[in-house]
């Protein structure tokens, strides 16, 4: 301190002797500020994991784990699904015919039904599912063919796609609607369920098809183009995508509201899998009123318009009925990881125990006398 | 430090000048210009000065010179000289001034003057005010201007030039191909945009650094630039203010004292009558002694200086970096050609020193300044952990092109399967060829697996680590006020790695503040207890109230604004940052360390020498003879008398002082002496005591009353005689033979006469003289080069001989009861390391004769000093005698850990010195090897030498080296001490520095021949391999055995280090605890620290302070300067500069160690980090038919590296404690475990740690959501969700200390993951094609599957790391861990002593010794 007063003195008296040269930066000491920050004495938390310190974290997580396990397991169990495959690669199966006879060319339709039986009733509302295997929709270049701003109603896209959707973006000059190889490979078979009733009787499962897309998806990521109404004008001059049958503003002329690119099969379809085995959403039928199961047990009857060709590839075509829960669909592996981890840890946190007796305490107290 | 090498030649050594005197009275002095020209430069009696040119001759002899032998050319030069000599006598006295001959007088280049210049050789230069106005504009035109700019870019070449020089970089041309090769559409694997990310940022990042980099500098451009110095304007006719920048070549500059010098410039003028003037070289090259500079000689003007009377012609060669050189000729207007040398140029940004006005015409302006052109970036060293780095990242280089691979098959084996399905876009690809586009695709997607951002995150870390340990208070020096100075940014990590330590002593162990302690002359010693008293309670006082006083009146600190102009700092790595910010306080930094280095020989316990009483007594009785008579001999008297004279003389030590002292000074001197007086001491020393030597040789005295006494004024001034005229004392030799009396008298006979002539005499003025107060010139300054010279200069003074001024010609002594004297200066032969030892040849100033005055290392005198000749047997005895017992002294001061040095003298006789002289002026004048001759010539010199005395300095240990040195033993580091210091002296410190312990064995390695060094090393290995080796695999001195230590000389390490016994060297000292080397040479330490480096493998440091240890701070891994008295060369080469030794062991224990550690954890969590994420991807491709696709959005991919996770690992590299430092002060044993933090082992275990991790990481989701309607971006989601958090989890698992900046940094990292996710899913609709995120992560983060997933997998990811770092610490714990759970328990201690600590800062004076407080609690 007193020596950079002292310099500070110096610099003044021979400021003015010949100073002519601006000298700046009056003597400051160098000293480091003795601050905990820049002596790195911040105050800390060391954790240092010795047996005794993290014993507990063990114990605590196993009983979080196993209870959150059991939770889980339970939850999975109750769920019901029912899972029918229609592929139709056995030859026994009633889709055979038509799965052999299938191409994407192929203009007459195909239909074969399935029977099957519901052992239980399926109380809740239960979601009909579409399920494929072996189908790579996430293949890197499958899944850049699209145009998300063409589906999202931009007009110049409509008539100009995205390279990305090459070679499903013009067909015969016209731009396609929507272009790309995911919707090109659009899921086209339609399913029916019949409840066959104890005489026999075929009554129609009634089922929703709005409301399996996500919100988001139908409202913010999909729009038709243009503002008019009529979609067939704000398609012209589209063509529809290859292997579709009718043009995307066919999809469901009953519905304008699920018609165009706002079609919720569609937005499904788009939404591309993660996976090779995959399920999508179908149809939803809905809890009835009262009591009576959504769907009770029986005989039901799948009605197939068998149109998507899977065999090429050794794909499988699937229909699932399921309720779901809080945590999705049937699956049983989270709930069994977490009461395997919770049993894990617990029993860790009891070897450490047994470590913390034997060597940590002769640790600590062999490290006081120091 | 005494024992060092002259640093540079100081005279301006273009060409070479030779130096003749004739007779007594004229000098010839001959300048000799490269092969082509010739001046001669005639010094006559008068004063006047003759020159001459005659290329003919020059022509020739050149010729004889190139063809003939060396010896013979130099024979022949002589007398050819010689002749010349004699016809300028001749013609010289008839004309004052010779005009070159009329044919000879037309050079070519007057012919044609843009011939020369233009050629590229040479320039000319012309006053711009001359009477040739348009011919110099049109010369001058062509030379830059003083404008510097030392910026890189100017705001429109900034990012052409910046991009072109980023891309020289590996890392970025990596990912300027990943970005190329995206753009390839088969292999494309991102948007192209996102590809460019990565690189985009890192060319932002080091731009931004660049740019602010550049801009300080067009700062400091512009500040220099926009300096203001007096300039002549033409049309004013007067010195108007400039400023630097318009300051142009062939301007006339007036600068006045402690000013910056503008520009190189020739002096032309100085206000000091002499035409000398003083410089500071410290901007250029760190030395702070002031060099003495000359006004270009024979200047056809006389008196005062203006510019318009200047219309001569300068020629000179054309810039050039050689600080050392400079050549060229003026020609004045009448064809006269004057030789212009170094010693005539002023550089720039030197300062004027203790002159008052100087005026030099600018030669060389700006760039091509020779500061500006010797500007160099800042060091560039690669830390061994970058090295191992290197290897690890070529694993991962390895691991991705396996997964490349294995994608590229997988893919082509999937597409074998899959023939054009509906999902299959491009079927008609061979499956090889898509293997081959998927291969490069894979590059692309787990590009991250390539840490390439880890380097600028190292640089960024270690800028961080450099910025704490600049901080840190306990490396900060409150006496110099100097923090520590990081110089290499990027080895900060190497200080945690060090095996072997060396060091210098002087300066390093020592304070070098040598102090006079003692001295025997004429073998009695004389102990001087009252000076030891005082240094004690120094020593007390300076523990107890620190530093005061230890600053002078000077002017070094005014000019701390401008230094180092020349900053021209060149690199593309971040390091400069730093050596940026850094710069300004460096700057301040040199500034103050010159300050108090100067002050340090001034503070009082350097200067206050307490003279012993009965020396006092002795040496004052020269003059007061009748109360000594009765105890000493005047023999003894003269002896002394002779002794601090060679004190006050032997040295190269330059005296400064404040102006107006000096002309007090001489006001007050010029009536002392009359005629009168100077007879009567005069008389008094011819009879007395000087003439006991006449038995040794005959006195030839010539110095005239008459002359002493008038010029006394001139006496006073800085020097002692100005340039202009010859020394005056030799003059008239005939007329002062009065007092003397050849060889006839006894010595009884003379203490008769003596007493007879002090009876007559009025001794009343002697006695007034003697009483001359010291501390009335208190404010002398002496620049020395080596504190002990500057010791010995004071210790002189002490007993009122001192050294007043100092010119090239003479030096003026005071003597008590003489007054002012001036001794005629003959030669100076500087101390060199191989002769250890320097001398001085003067005229004694009262005897007038010719006298040596040796001064060097003990054995080398000793052993010149035998005895001389031609003494009759008494003497003969008495000298014996004398030897004997100052042997003997020095024996006793050698093991009293003093300095020793001996000083001798011999008196030449005029014939003999005429001998040796021509031999001299042979050698100095020879080109060829000069050294040799020189040295040769120095060695005839130095025979025969009669001793006069010995003196004993002591160089006090810093503090807390023993400390010190202890905890670096115990860190395992090995301690080895090189010094130029003889043996005694080496161990003696090395015991109080407790290197040597008192039950150590100690191996002596002394040999006078190859052969015997052979054998005494294989005979010591076998004595001490065995058990040696053992000890040092034990690893320490806890084994309770006696460590060796070896001790080696000089000339033994000269053999050991030779290759064929390296090795037996090597073995012997790795066996011992610690080395010592004692009169080793710089090259020698080098040769050293590089044996070692290089054989053993390990990781060096060198510390030292001095000249002689750069070689050796060079060599070793890292260099570390000590800032002390020996000036900045050391500071200039070194990594890390620090100003006590104490430093080092905070600086390697703690700071060392955590860069370390931090950095290796740093760089391990890294690469995790990487190849857990990347191999996410990698797994996905399982999945995806190995396409290459991603489950996430590519923004995200991308950013995750770059942004999300990119902080916490630089807060980890540069917050981290794994033990605090108190621990690892207390503990230096855990530094011997630094290095196990990064071993291959742990790189490895990481990387499966990291494989363990990413497939938990995968797997789960993939599990929890396989088979569900799950869409890729969902999938990805949970994955990366937690991914991120297992990777921030396991750097808290890593962490050994979080504070609040590590959760701060944690909680934001994970924020602007969820953050950004969140908001990009909301906000990006149509964005990112084609995974547009959209809804994707708010859907998920609405479900409680989400939630789950991530805990489970963030658990299932941790657990093995923290199971088994439990069971490790537990079962194993490190000696870290230990002093970490000692911290913990010791926690309370430990909030107590901080609490101490700061009431002890908030008090008055700060703590000085936080180390030593926390060494004392330790042992509690």
């Amino acid at each position: 301190m007193m020596a950079s007063s002292y310099n500070a003195k110096e610099e003044d008296g021979h400021h003015s002797g010949a100073a002519t040269h601006g000298v700046v930066g009056a003597a400051k000491s160098k000293k480091p500020d003795n601050t905990a920050f820049k002596q790195q004495r911040l105050p800390a938390w060391q954790p240092i994991l010795t047996a005794g310190t993290v014993l507990p974290a063990f114990f605590v997580i196993g009983l979080i784990f196993i209870p959150i396990g059991i939770g889980l397991y339970v939850t999975s169990n109750n769920i019901k699904e029912f899972e029918i495959d229609y592929t139709g690669a056995d030859i026994n199966s009633p889709c055979y015919n038509c799965a052999q006879n299938l191409s994407w060319n192929s203009t007459s339709q195909c239909h074969c039904s399935l029977n099957f039986t519901l052992t239980q009733p399926f109380e809740s509302t239960v979601f009909m599912y579409y399920g494929l295997s072996n189908f790579y929709q996430n293949h890197r270049r499958y899944v850049k063919s699209r145009d998300d701003s063409q589906l999202n109603g931009d007009v110049s896209s409509l008539m100009d796609p995205n390279k990305e959707c090459e070679p499903y973006r013009k067909n015969d000059g016209l731009p396609i609607a929507p272009c790309g190889a995911i919707a090109n490979s659009l899921f086209n078979d339609t399913l029916t369920l019949y409840y066959i009733d104890s005489n026999g009787t075929k009554n129609p499962v009634s089922m929703v098809k709005k409301g399996i897309a996500w919100w988001t998806d139908k409202h913010v990521k999909f729009r038709n183009p243009g503002a008019n109404d009529n979609l067939t004008v704000a398609f012209q001059g589209t063509t529809k995508p290859i292997n579709w049958r009718n043009p995307v503003y066919e999809l469901d002329p009953s519905d304008p509201d699920n018609n165009g690119f706002i079609n919720e099969d569609l937005i499904v379809w788009m939404r591309t899998a993660a996976l090779p085995t995959f399920r999508k959403l179908y149809r939803i039928i809905q809890k009835k009123s009262g009591t009576t199961p959504t769907l009770s047990s029986g005989n039901y009857l799948l009605n197939i318009t068998y149109n998507y060709p899977v065999l090429s590839f050794a794909g499988h075509k699937r229909m699932i009925l399921s309720t779901i829960s809080w945590m999705g669909g049937k699956n049983p592996f989270l709930g069994i990881a977490y009461m395997t981890v919770g049993s894990i840890c617990f029993f860790l946190g009891v070897v450490l125990l047994i470590i913390h007796h034997k060597y940590d305490t002769r640790n600590t107290s062999a490290d006081i006398p120091n | 430090m005494f024992l060092r090498e002259p640093e540079r030649p100081t005279t301006g050594d273009w060409g070479f000048t030779s130096c003749f005197t004739f007779g007594s009275s004229s000098r010839l002095v001959v300048i000799w210009l490269k092969r082509k020209s010739c001046c001669l430069l005639l010094y006559l009696e008068d004063g006047r000065r003759s020159t001459c040119r005659d290329e003919d001759a020059v022509k020739a002899e050149c010729g004889a010179e190139t063809s003939g032998s060396a010896s013979a050319a130099v024979m022949e030069r002589f007398h050819w000289v010689q002749h010349r000599c004699q016809q300028l006598l001749l013609r010289g006295s008839e004309r004052g001034r010779y005009a070159a001959p009329e044919g000879l007088a037309k050079s070519p280049s007057q012919d044609n003057p843009y011939c020369s210049y233009s050629s590229g050789k040479r320039r000319a230069v012309l006053s711009r005010h001359g009477p040739h106005q348009q011919e110099s504009e049109a010369i001058l035109r062509n030379y830059k201007g003083n404008a510097i700019r030392t910026t890189k870019y100017s705001l429109l070449t900034f990012i052409p030039m910046n991009l072109f020089e980023q891309f020289h970089r590996a890392a970025n041309l990596y990912f300027l191909f990943l970005a190329l090769l995206n753009w390839v559409p088969v292999v494309e694997a991102f948007q192209k945009e996102i590809t460019m990310i990565p690189l985009l940022v890192v060319l932002i990042v080091i731009g931004i650094k660049d740019a602010l980099e550049d801009y300080r500098r067009y700062l400091f451009d512009k500040k220099v630039n926009n300096n203001v110095v007096q300039v002549f304007c033409g049309k004013q006719k007067a010195y108007v203010e400039r400023r630097w920048k318009n300051v142009q070549v062939g301007d006339f500059v007036r600068l006045s004292c402690n000013e910056i010098i503008p520009a190189d410039m020739l002096l032309l003028f100085s206000s000091d009558p002499r035409g000398v003037c003083y410089i500071e070289t410290a901007n250029l090259d760190g030395e702070t002694n002031l060099k003495q500079k000359q006004v270009v000689s024979d200047l056809p003007f006389q008196g005062e200086f203006t510019p318009e009377s200047f219309h001569s012609r300068i020629e000179c060669e054309n810039p050039n970096n050689d600080l050392s050189r400079f050549r060229g000729y003026m020609e004045h207007s009448n064809g006269a050609r004057v030789g212009l040398h170094n010693n005539n140029l002023l550089l720039r940004s030197c300062t004027i020193r203790n002159t008052e006005t100087v005026v030099g015409i600018v030669v060389y302006a700006g760039h091509e300044t020779k500061a500006m052109m010797n500007n160099s970036g800042p060091r560039y060293k690669r830390s061994r952990l970058e090295k191992r780095l290197n290897t690890d990242v070529l694993w991962c280089v390895l691991l991705l092109v396996v997964m490349c691979l294995t994608a590229a098959v997988g893919h082509g084996l999937w597409l074998k399967d899959h023939r054009d399905p509906v999902f299959q876009i491009d079927g008609e690809t061979s499956p090889a060829l898509a293997g081959f586009y998927v291969f490069w695709t894979m590059i692309i997607v787990l590009q991250v697996l390539i840490p390439i951002s880890l380097y600028v995150s190292i640089e960024i870390v270690k800028l961080g680590q450099v910025y704490f340990i600049q901080n840190d208070l306990a490396l900060y020096n409150e006496q110099l006020d100097s923090r520590i100075q990081c110089r290499a940014l990027n080895i900060t990590e190497d200080l945690g790695q060090i095996q072997y330590l060396f060091s210098d002593k002087t300066g390093t162990l020592t304070e070098n503040k040598m102090v006079f302690r003692r001295c025997s002359i004429y073998g009695v010693e004389y102990p001087h207890e009252e000076n030891a008293r005082r240094l004690d309670v120094y020593e007390e006082e300076a523990n107890a109230a620190g530093p005061s006083m230890t600053l002078r009146s000077g002017c070094s600190g005014k000019s701390r604004s401008c230094r180092s102009l020349s900053c021209t700092r060149s690199s593309v790595s971040l390091h400069t940052l730093t050596a940026e910010s850094e710069e300004e306080e460096e700057e301040e930094q040199t500034s103050t360390h010159i300050l108090s280095r100067t002050s340090a020989f001034l503070n009082h316990m350097a200067r206050d020498v307490i003279p012993d009483p009965e020396l006092m007594r002795k040496f004052h009785c020269v003059h007061s003879p009748e109360s000594s008579l009765a105890s000493s001999s005047s023999l003894e008297l003269t002896y002394i008398t002779d002794f601090f004279l060679a004190l006050a003389i032997c040295n190269s030590v330059v005296v400064s002082s404040p102006r107006h002292r000096q002309d007090a000074e001489c006001e007050a001197a010029a009536p002392l002496k009359s005629l009168e007086d100077i007879k009567r001491m005069f008389h008094h020393f011819g009879f007395s005591p000087l003439s006991a030597l006449s038995s040794l040789s005959p006195p030839q005295i010539k110095s005239s009353p008459n002359n002493l006494s008038s010029k006394p004024c001139t006496h006073g001034r800085t020097g002692a005689s100005t340039g202009s005229s010859p020394p005056s004392t030799t003059e008239d030799p005939e007329s002062n033979l009065e007092g003397s009396d050849p060889e006839g008298r006894g010595q009884g006979a003379d203490a008769g006469q003596l007493k007879d002539r002090e009876a007559d005499d009025d001794v009343s003025t002697a006695k007034v003289e003697a009483a001359d107060p010291p501390g009335a010139d208190d404010d002398l300054v002496y620049e020395a080069e080596s504190p002990d010279e500057a010791a010995l200069v004071h210790a002189a003074r002490a007993y009122s001989c001192t050294l007043r001024g100092r010119s090239a010609q003479s030096l003026l002594v005071d003597l008590p009861g003489v007054g002012p004297l001036a001794v005629q200066l003959l030669h100076i032969l500087p101390f060199d390391s191989n002769r250890k030892r320097m001398s001085i040849v003067v005229r004694h100033p009262i005897t007038g004769q010719v006298v040596v005055y040796t001064k060097g290392a003990d054995c080398v005198i000793m052993d010149l000093a035998e005895r001389p000749t031609g003494l009759e047997l008494s003497a003969r005895e008495i000298y014996t005698h004398i030897r004997e017992q100052t042997q003997r002294h020095l024996d006793s001061y050698a093991s009293e850990g003093l300095r020793t040095l001996c000083i001798a003298k011999k008196v030449l006789e005029e014939e003999e010195y005429e001998v040796w002289l021509k031999k001299q002026l042979l050698a100095e004048s020879s080109i060829e090897n000069r050294e040799e001759l020189m040295l040769e010539s120095a060695q005839r010199l130095e025979t025969n030498l009669t001793l006069l005395g010995a003196t004993g300095i002591v160089d006090r240990l810093q503090e807390e080296v023993p400390e010190t040195i202890e905890a670096l033993q115990r860190a395992g580091v090995k301690v080895w001490v090189l010094t130029g210091d003889k043996q005694e002296t080496a161990i003696n410190i090395a015991h109080s520095c407790k290197l040597l312990c008192p039950n150590d064995q100690l191996l002596t390695v002394n040999c006078d021949s190859k052969d015997a060094c052979v054998a005494l090393l294989a005979e010591l290995k076998h004595q001490h391999g065995g058990a040696g080796g053992g000890s040092a695999a034990a690893g320490g001195p806890e084994d309770g055995l006696p460590s060796s230590i070896l001790v080696v000389d000089g000339r033994t390490l000269g053999w050991a280090l030779q290759d064929e016994l390296s090795s037996h060297f090597l073995e012997l000292s790795s066996a011992c605890k610690a080395v010592i080397c004692c009169r080793s040479t710089p090259l020698q330490k080098s040769q050293v620290v590089r044996l070692i480096r290089d054989q053993l493998r390990v990781i060096t440091l060198a510390v030292g302070d001095g000249a002689n240890d750069v070689s050796m701070i060079q060599t070793a891994d890292v260099g570390i300067g000590i800032s002390g008295q020996e000036g900045m060369q050391a500071v200039m080469s070194s990594d890390f500069a620090i100003s006590r030794f104490k430093h080092l062991s905070k600086l390697l224990l703690v700071h060392g160690h955590w860069c370390h550690c931090r950095l290796a954890n740093m760089v391990l969590y890294f690469i995790y980090k990487n190849v857990m994420y990347g191999n996410l991807l990698f797994w996905y491709q399982f999945f995806c038919g190995f396409s290459g696709s991603v489950m996430t959005n590519s923004w995200v991919l991308i950013l995750f590296n770059l942004l999300f996770t990119s902080v916490p690992p630089l807060i980890y590299g540069v917050l981290d404690q794994d033990a605090s430092a108190d621990a690892l002060m207390c503990l230096p044993e855990v530094y011997t475990h630094t290095s196990k933090v990064y071993a291959p082992r742990v790189f490895w275990i990481t990387l499966l740690d990291a494989f363990y991790q990413s497939l938990v990481c995968f797997f789960v989701p993939y599990f929890a959501l396989a088979g569900s309607e799950v869409a890729e971006l969902s999938l990805g989601s949970s994955i990366n969700a937690s991914a991120l958090l297992i990777i921030l989890l396991h750097q808290v698992l890593e962490s050994h200390t979080l504070t609040w900046i590590h959760a701060v940094v944690l909680l934001l990292s994970g924020a602007s993951y969820f953050g950004f996710v969140l908001l990009f899913s909301v906000v990006c609709v149509t964005c990112s094609p084609p995974t547009n995120p959209v809804g994707v992560e708010t859907l998920q983060m609405s479900q409680p599957l989400f939630y789950t997933i991530c805990a489970l997998t963030t658990v299932v990811a941790l657990l093995p790391r923290l199971f088994f770092r439990v069971l490790h610490n537990t079962l194993h714990p490190s000696a870290v861990l230990k002093s970490a759970q000692m911290d913990a328990v010791d926690s309370e201690m430990y909030r107590r002593r901080m609490e101490r600590w700061n009431q002890h800062e908030a008090g008055v004076r700060p703590d000085l010794r936080p180390s030593a407080a926390s060494a004392a609690s330790c042992r509690t």
